[in-house]
């Protein structure tokens, strides 16, 4: 019989001592493996949705961690707008100057390239413009190029797919500008089927209702990325709401010295620009953009827009909307992909010196925001339910002890069978493990079956998918931790156990 | 005949709680043969109890030699006492002491575990259907009757094949109508596995049909009478 038997003997002949001692320790346990599981749900959740296949976002000065959240994660409001100049800047001559011909603009930007399109040289600059909502959800306009650049998934390799339909496609007599591609969860959330048609609003959810709708061509799957939650419209379309042209002659007319100083600081910075010491990047001379930002403007640019009525938009032709000229176009960030990485730093450097944008690399936001905000909070949680095991563990120590009294003559009596001190005192700790391991598994298993209940909640609000095996690097340090608080519980009834008189006890 | 147990010159005392030490036990000599059962009366007190714990290597004795199976065991440390005992001895108590948790077949088995010997459960087996109870063998002490429960003590002492079995009044508890039989189990069992029994009990018609009848009294120089009956 050995000494492990002797011990579950004794646990289970105090069945209900030990049974409430294990499941105290069971529940501290359960606590513990939760509040890390949730920290790894957060933690993944964060970090891979960081990573979608751009190392950049740029967008307006302010705090980095609000840009990523806004633009990578639709969370927070945006910091404000930049021009669409800006994002150009990100574009090769030949696009700019497509750019100018067909919206409208000023003519010294189709002669250059973009200040920082060599440093994109092989990737991609995908505008985004937010600000509008469909229900809860972020309405987010961008460009086609959103689906056919864009990656997911743990190695980052995956195209967006459609569980229906398309991606929106660039304007053209069979494509409007009015297309639009809900993400897995807004279709499923506000039931939309492919050919509904669906109204932003304006600000907010509660938002005033913008009178042009947009048709549903495409439904994604899902992606376990924030794009689930979003639904993408064409961009062109997205300016031609009401509302979103910005008020070019308002804003010129009311500028002040103070702007005019900024727009000085701008142009004398961009003409100091040092370009990547690359082939490409010497080959492009890329000249300032002095008065680019202005391009020729109308009053009432916005007409055709405000004017247009929501049943009828899909069937008008590109003639019958004014496209918006450059300087009335708006940007709320642009989401970068250098084709060299190794760029990516230099270019960086070179928005963030800049007095009007910034750029903000994604993972490095959410390792800050993990570190310095997430880490701390959950750090917190978890010391509180580690000392939650520690008072379980204090549980033990006193069922334990306070059996030792109706242990003694048992003690006695094995001595007189021939046990060593050493061996009672073995049978004692042993039994304070038994209650540490059957505690652990239980409360792992009571942790994991809730994980596992909620496991459709969790992948809907976070795109993670956990199943009953989704562990954290953490928890298998769970265990040890637990044996350790055992054996130092057992230690003083051990010792009692260990200093038990036989004689005395025998005849008790 | 062999000496199994041969005792010479063991003296022993306790700390008294007002301080001194109270001697309770002065053996000179003291001779028990291989095979031999041995009956030890005395009076309550007087430390019949004290020797069997000094013989099983429970308790130390302040001077003296307890020589058993050629092993003089006041020479070994706790731990060799404890194999020793473990492997050497049988102890049937006056209570019985079965554990309460342990069905009857374990607290056989525990008889076996604390020595160096392979925990047979045939062995087990084997001892309780000698001692009639075949069909208990799954059950707790609280399941059984005295009678019974001193039967799986009697099992337990000697599992571990012992050479010496030490029985402290094994019949003290148990009514007169199963003293005899518990008696007569505890002596065949003992022939049967050819181990020496050296049993307490003030009951002289039970010491009577022993091999051999010590009195205490008579081998311990300590005068436990009380004063006032002096």
């Amino acid at each position: 019989m050995s000494l492990i038997h002797i011990a579950w003997r004794n646990f289970c002949h105090r069945a209900l001592s030990s049974f409430l001692t294990t499941f105290s320790l069971a529940l501290g346990v359960g606590l513990v493996v939760l509040v890390l599981s949730i920290y790894g749900v957060i933690s993944e959740a964060f970090t891979r949705n960081a990573s979608v296949g751009y190392n950049l976002v740029v967008g307006p000065k302010g705090s980095p961690l609000q840009l990523t959240l806004n633009s990578v994660f639709y969370l927070s409001q945006p910091i404000e707008n930049l021009p669409y100049t800006e994002y150009m800047e990100f574009l090769p001559q030949d696009e700019r100057a497509a750019m100018v011909s067909q919206f409208g603009g000023d003519p010294e930007l189709a002669k250059r390239d973009g200040r920082y399109a060599p440093y994109i040289a092989g990737g991609f600059a995908i505008p985004l413009a937010l600000g509008d909502y469909f229900g809860e959800f972020r309405v987010v306009g961008t460009t086609p190029d959103f689906f056919t650049e864009l990656k997911h998934g743990p190695d980052v390799n995956e195209d967006f797919t459609f569980r229906e339909g398309r991606a929106f496609q660039d304007f053209s007599p069979e494509h409007s500008y009015f297309e639009a591609v809900v993400g897995a969860r807004v279709a499923k959330e506000m039931k939309v089927n492919l050919g509904d048609k669906f109204y932003p609003t304006h600000g907010d959810p509660s938002g005033h209702g913008h009178e042009l709708g947009f048709t549903v061509v495409g439904i994604l799957d899902p992606t376990g990325t924030p794009n689930d939650r979003a639904a993408f419209v064409n961009l062109e379309g997205f300016y031609l709401m009401d509302g979103h042209a910005k008020p070019v002659e308002a804003t010129e007319q009311s500028e002040t010295d103070d702007e005019n100083i900024l727009d000085e600081a701008i142009d004398a910075e961009e003409s100091n620009e040092t370009q990547p010491t690359t082939d490409t990047a010497l080959n492009n001379n890329t000249p300032a953009t002095k008065g680019a930002s202005q391009g020729p403007t109308e009053a009432g640019t916005n007409d055709a827009a405000s004017d247009s009525t929501a049943n009828s938009t899909d069937a008008r032709s590109a003639d019958e909307y004014r496209l918006l000229s450059i300087p009335e176009r708006e940007v709320t960030s642009i989401l970068i992909r250098n084709g060299n990485i190794m760029f990516a730093p230099g270019m960086q450097n070179a928005i963030n010196e800049g007095i009007r944008s910034q750029a903000a690399a994604p993972i490095g936001e959410i390792n800050k925001l993990m570190t310095f905000i997430v880490g701390p909070l959950m750090t917190a949680l978890l010391v509180i339910t580690v000392i939650t095991c520690i008072v379980a563990a204090v549980g033990i120590l006193v069922s334990i002890y306070n059996s030792m009294n109706d242990r003694r003559r048992d003690i006695a009596i094995m001595r007189a069978l021939g046990a060593r001190r050493s061996t009672v005192t073995s049978i004692i700790v042993f039994e304070s493990f038994q209650v540490a391991l059957i505690g652990t598994i239980a409360g792992w298993l009571l942790a994991h079956a809730a994980i596992v209940m909620y496991s459709s909640q969790i992948e809907d609000q976070t795109g993670v998918q956990v199943s009953f095996f989704t562990t954290s690097n953490s928890e298998i340090l769970v265990l040890p931790l637990v044996l350790v608080l055992a054996l130092i519980a057992a230690l003083l009834p051990a010792w009692a156990a260990y200093r038990t008189d036989v004689g005395s006890n025998l005849s008790a | 005949m062999t000496k199994l147990l041969d005792i010479n010159q063991l003296k022993k005392s306790f700390r008294q709680p007002e301080g001194g030490r109270l001697v309770v036990l002065d053996i000179p000599e003291f001779q028990i043969d291989k095979g031999e059962q041995v009956a030890l009366i005395g009076q309550s007190g007087g430390g019949k109890t004290t020797l069997l714990h000094l013989i099983a290597g429970l308790l130390s004795p302040d001077q003296g030699s307890i020589r058993i199976a050629g092993h003089e065991i006041t020479g070994l440390s706790e731990q060799g006492r404890d194999r020793f005992r473990a492997e050497t001895i049988g102890y049937v108590f006056q209570t019985f002491n079965l554990l309460p948790a342990f069905t009857a077949i374990e607290n056989v088995r525990l008889g076996m575990a604390f020595g160096s010997g392979k925990h047979q459960n045939a062995r087990a087996a084997d001892l309780l259907d000698r001692v009639g109870l075949k069909d208990r063998f799954n059950y707790r002490p609280s399941q059984l009757s005295v009678g019974q429960q001193q039967r799986v003590a009697i099992a337990r002492s000697l599992a571990g094949r012992p050479q010496l079995l030490l029985a402290d009044e094994p019949t003290a508890n148990v009514d007169p109508s199963s003293a005899d039989s518990v008696l007569l189990l505890i002596r065949d069992t003992c022939r049967e596995e050819d181990v020496s029994l050296l049993t307490v009990t003030h009951d002289m018609q039970i010491a009577s049909s022993f091999d051999r009848i010590e009195k205490l009294d008579e081998i311990n120089q300590v005068d436990h009478t009380p004063a006032s009956s002096a």
